[in-house]
């Protein structure tokens, strides 16, 4: 057993912090609601705010990974389960959230009145959904990729559905999920300042936490705490991949599906610190293994009968789930034919001049996200392939990239609207600025991995027969980044939309600005409580989404992936 | 060296297992991959399935495990009717199908988290089995530490620590290299012939003539769309399997044969050939009546070892030795005999008893310049391949003398089922690339007729 060390007083240390953090928390969520709570500017509140920002985050991130490994489990067991469930998903994703927030919290509110526990919820969910849908689209991604052999063993072998979740699928799905895990922390982040803040006709309803912190300093026009607040959003972030995601990664590599070992497997000195520390170890053979052995058993019906019981029998079983399954199906079923009809009916009282509204608003923001993310790819594609064809520029960059790629652009958004506002068409500016903080990275980082990934076989090639300039682009390097080009495009594409939610129609220095917008009129109709319009222009957003995604990406996907993949 | 529970004794001739009159239908296909298929497995009995790819053994095998139900017919578990998983058994798999992030002895005792031993007895049974199958001292290794051969020792170890009462194999030995294989299988053979293992009976399929001769009790031949069972054959005695010798000799001889002329009466053939022919009743159900098939199976051939295959033999004199041919070329015996199949099929070469010949035709083939190996080709495909005569013929009456890879593919499943008709496709459309009959678009999904054989045909509808 490892002795004990001075990384062992840093945990409990740690641990102590993370306990006192959960009850000052709680404290707060019983504290009654107080409209235009005050948020205090000073820096020594900082460390408290980010705590509580943090918290929320992994709340809502737990909920999350929960939701989508259920979801997926189920999604993959069947395939009529898999035909309703995969679209619903997609539905799920291109929703603008951010629409139904009003109703959340009137809802949540009302359910705890006067307490802030409702308010807190409002926040998880909002959280919640921006973190959950690709991690359910990547392991429902990992189960169907399982080898077929492996899966057949685990049959074989009687693991039963919970060792078989436990011992095969998980595994094999958690390289993915943690790197997607990654990904939906960014999307919180995304949405801490909207998570924090809501705004109920008149009444200004606030959380403690960064986020507001963050709207408070920009309110007050305060550029010294707003440098502060970014700074500590920044230190979270670094401090968390650093503490969190790199052990994770650097952990997770004894889960890649090869044969043959590799050679320059992730490292992090955080894990090899963990690793050598006798608390953690302690803690691995007393506590963790002996409650996941029992689990194990009262999870698994064959456990603690003989060898030679009767055959169960799989399906009777699967009957039975599929009679449960049908029921909830009907259930849903109704569910949604009600809140069809009922959306139907309101949306039904706007007049012809509110829809030729709705779509002018609608065709004001689909310019402006195309240009958003026509100047995304405009310079994410050579500086992409410029950082991605020289490896070491790629070693120099890659970390400065994702250290700026991970600071939320809605933080830095007042930051902005400071500078930009006062020029003329300054918020217009502002929003595509800010669709383009938000997007950007999602297509750089597609085409560095595309770059990096054209063989070098296939680039000397292009040297040996001088083919050099314009021809090298048109040849050999757009043709190989076009998949990855792509594939950026398509999360870019949601987020740009989703974006301007938050970037049409401001309150900033206590003065609320707009611009014509799909996004400003959802958030309009949200704060003046005009559900009509506000259905509206969020079906309308879904649907542009949704129909981009199909008809535009998904086809050049698949023309990318016949004709350009390089193998 | 230790044992695992003693076997109860061997009762000859009780049936375990049993398929009778199986037929297996993927999903939509309109064509089945098994049909009427019927096969005993004995106790004490090692049988092995032979046949060209596609004819279904690994999904025969699947269905006598429980893995998955067959369409109609049966399965008898000791000659009860049984749906789901077979509760005593266990397989060995081509690809291992170890757990990477499980420890050897994490894998070994997978096997048997479902029969509610405790942790010790666990770890006891598993470390026996370990030492049984020669990985002391890799307990603690993971998967990826070790070679082909020392993986597929875990598979099998976690395959009998659960004492199965039979043991499938699905291509065993193909994915380790030859010696690590033999040396593999010998290890097999002498805890089989010896009873060290409580297995009663054990199913394996494979490619290799040479394996199922060594070790099989009962030898079936499968023939393909869909699969049945063309011929079973007796394997030799216990004394004999090993050695080198004529009786052997024979047995090998008489499976090439029968493997390599998928058209012929395989039980007539091997009647005349070993008096080893057991009773129809078991294996061999008569050949099923089917309408007659509109194309010819095309062996899944690229056009690459065709003609490299076609300019080898002529150079070691336009003749060459089945045998001889497997060794000098590095290839499985299967591959090889696809590769006989094709060249024969062209008219490009002709087979006699185990000899390969180049035809006349052939020989110019291999002779002559690219331009002219293409005209050949070219002729010698029209002539003889039926599917490309009736694509050709559809792109010269098409007007616009392109036609969707789709129909064609439709019109395929009429014959084949999803996945060969596929392969089919794609061997002709690779074909008819080479003969410049026709170009292929991919993303378009169209077949379009060779811009020169297009011209010929408009200067002969102006000649008219
Ligand atoms: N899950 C599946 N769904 C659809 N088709 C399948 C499936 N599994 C196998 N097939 C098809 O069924 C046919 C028989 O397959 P099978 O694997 O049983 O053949 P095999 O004799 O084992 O071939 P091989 O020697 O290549 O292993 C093939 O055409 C194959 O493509
Ligand atoms: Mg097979």
């Amino acid at each position: 057993m490892p002795a004990p060390r001075w990384v062992d007083a840093l945990m409990l240390v740690a641990l102590a912090a993370v306990g006192y953090g959960v009850m000052r928390a709680a404290a707060e969520w019983r504290a009654p609601l107080t409209p235009g709570m005050r948020i205090d500017l000073s820096p020594t509140n900082l460390p408290y705010y980010a705590g509580l920002s943090t918290l929320r985050m992994a709340i809502a991130y737990i909920i999350s990974l929960v939701f989508s490994l259920v979801y997926a489990r189920v999604a993959a067991s069947s395939r009529i389960a898999e035909r309703v469930m995969l679209p619903l998903l997609d539905i799920l994703q291109s929703i603008p959230i951010l629409s139904f927030m009003p109703g959340v919290v009137l809802g949540l509110a009302a359910m705890f009145p006067g307490r802030t526990v409702g308010l807190e919820l409002a926040a998880v969910i909002l959280i919640f959904t921006s973190q959950a849908w690709n991690l359910a689209f990547s392991f429902h991604q990992s189960l169907i990729t399982i080898p077929r052999e492996l899966g057949e063993a685990a049959s074989v072998y009687r693991l039963g559905l919970w060792r078989r979740f436990t011992k095969l699928e998980l595994p094999y799905g958690a390289i993915a999920l943690i790197a997607n895990s990654m990904m939906s922390w960014a999307g919180g982040w995304f949405f801490l300042m909207a998570s924090e803040q809501f705004t109920l006709g008149d009444k200004n309803l606030r959380l403690p936490g960064l986020g507001s912190y963050l709207a408070a300093a920009a309110d007050a026009g305060d550029t010294r705490a707003l440098g502060l607040g970014l700074g500590t959003l920044v230190a979270v972030i670094v401090l968390l991949d650093q503490l969190l995601w790199r052990p994770l990664v650097a952990w997770s590599d004894r889960f890649k599906f090869e044969q043959t070992g590799s050679a320059d497997a992730p490292q992090s000195v955080t894990l090899d610190m963990l690793q050598r520390s006798a608390a953690v170890h302690w803690v691995q053979v007393r506590l963790l293994r002996p409650v996941f052995s029992f689990i194990d058993r009262r999870m698994s019906p064959m456990g603690g009968t003989a060898a030679g019981a009767p055959p169960t029998q799989p399906r009777e079983r699967a009957r039975g789930a599929l009679v449960v399954f049908a029921l909830a199906g009907v259930a849903l079923a109704a569910v949604l034919a009600w809140g069809a009809w009922s959306a139907l009916s309101t949306v039904a009282s706007l007049t012809a001049g509110d829809w030729g509204y709705v779509l002018r608003c609608a065709g004001a923001t689909f310019l402006r996200t195309s240009v958003a993310l026509l100047l995304a790819a405009a310079w994410t594609v050579p500086v992409g392939v410029a950082i991605g064809m020289n490896a070491r520029l790629a070693r120099k960059l890659q970390p400065v990239v994702q250290i700026a790629a991970s600071v939320p652009a809605t933080a830095v958004f007042p930051v902005l609207l400071f500078a930009l506002l006062a020029l003329p068409g300054g918020l217009n500016m502002a929003a595509v600025a800010l669709m383009l903080l938000g997007t950007q990275w999602y297509v750089l980082f597609n085409v560095i991995a595309g770059a990096m990934a054209i063989p070098s076989d296939l680039r000397e090639a292009a040297m040996v027969y001088h083919v050099s300039g314009w021809r090298r682009w048109k040849t050999l390097i757009l043709p190989a980044i076009f998949p990855y080009l792509v594939t950026g495009m398509i999360t870019a594409t949601g987020g740009a939309w989703n974006a301007s939610i938050v970037s049409e129609y401001v309150t900033f220095a206590g003065r609320k600005v707009s611009t014509l917008g799909l996004g400003a009129l959802i958030a309009q109709a949200a704060d003046s409580g005009r559900f009509p319009l506000l259905l509206a222009g969020t079906l309308v957003m879904s649907a542009i989404v949704i129909a981009g995604n199909r008809l535009v990406w998904r086809r050049l996907y698949v023309l990318a992936e016949s004709r350009f993949r390089l193998e | 060296m230790a044992t695992l529970a003693p076997a109860s004794p061997i009762v000859p001739g009780s049936v375990l297992l049993a398929a009778h009159n199986v037929r297996k239908v993927y999903g939509h296909d309109r064509t089945p991959v098994l049909e009427n298929v019927t096969v005993e497995l004995r106790d004490g009995e090692f049988i092995a399935l032979l046949g060209p790819s596609g004819s279904g053994k690994s999904t025969l095998l699947r269905i006598l495990a429980g893995l998955m139900d067959a369409s109609a017919g049966d399965v008898l578990v000791h000659g009860e009717p049984r749906r789901g998983l077979n509760p005593d058994i266990a397989i060995v798999f081509q690809s291992f199908a170890l757990f990477p992030w499980l420890t050897v002895l994490q894998n070994v005792e997978l096997g048997l988290l479902a029969t509610g031993a405790s942790d010790d007895e666990r770890r006891r049974r598993a470390l026996k089995a370990i030492d049984l199958i020669g990985l002391d001292g890799y307990e603690e290794a993971f998967p990826k530490e070790l070679s082909g051969g020392m993986k597929q020792r875990v598979g099998f170890a976690r395959a009998l620590v659960v004492e199965p009462e039979v043991l499938f194999m699905d291509e065993p030995f193909s994915a380790l290299d030859v010696l690590t294989g033999e040396n593999l299988r010998g290890e097999l053979q002498d805890l089989w012939s010896e009873h060290t293992i409580p297995t009663r009976a054990v199913l394996m399929v494979t490619h290799n003539i040479d394996e199922a001769v060594s070790l099989a009790d009962r030898i079936l031949v499968f023939g393909a769309n869909p699969g049945h069972v063309r011929v079973e054959l007796s394997g030799l005695p216990l004394a004999e399997r090993r050695k080198k010798g004529p009786a052997r000799a024979q047995l090998v001889d008489t499976i090439y044969h029968i493997m390599t002329n998928p058209t012929e009466d395989a039980i007539a053939f091997a009647e005349q050939r070993v008096a080893r022919v057991p009773s129809r009743a078991t294996g061999a159900a008569a050949p099923v009546e089917r309408a007659p098939r509109r194309y010819q199976t095309l062996p899944d051939v690229g056009i690459d070892d065709l003609t490299g295959f076609v300019q080898y033999l002529s150079g070691t004199g336009g003749r060459g030795n089945l045998h001889e041919l497997s060794r000098d070329l590095q290839m499985r015996a299967d591959d090889l005999l696809a590769l006989v199949e094709a060249t024969d099929l062209l008219g490009l070469a002709d087979m006699q008893e185990r000899q390969v010949f180049l035809t006349p035709i052939g020989q110019r083939f291999a002779e002559v310049e690219l331009d002219e190996e293409k005209a050949i080709f070219r002729t010698v495909a029209i002539e003889h391949i039926s599917l490309l005569r009736h694509i050709v013929r559809e792109l010269e009456d098409a007007p616009t003398h392109t036609i969707e890879a789709e129909g064609v593919l439709d019109d395929l499943e009429h014959s084949f089922s999803g996945a060969e008709a596929r392969r089919q496709f794609e061997t002709v459309v690779d074909w008819g690339r080479y003969a410049e009959l026709f170009t292929y678009d991919d993303a378009a999904g169209e077949l379009r007729l060779d811009e020169e054989h297009r011209m010929d045909l408009r200067t002969k509808a102006q000649d008219a």
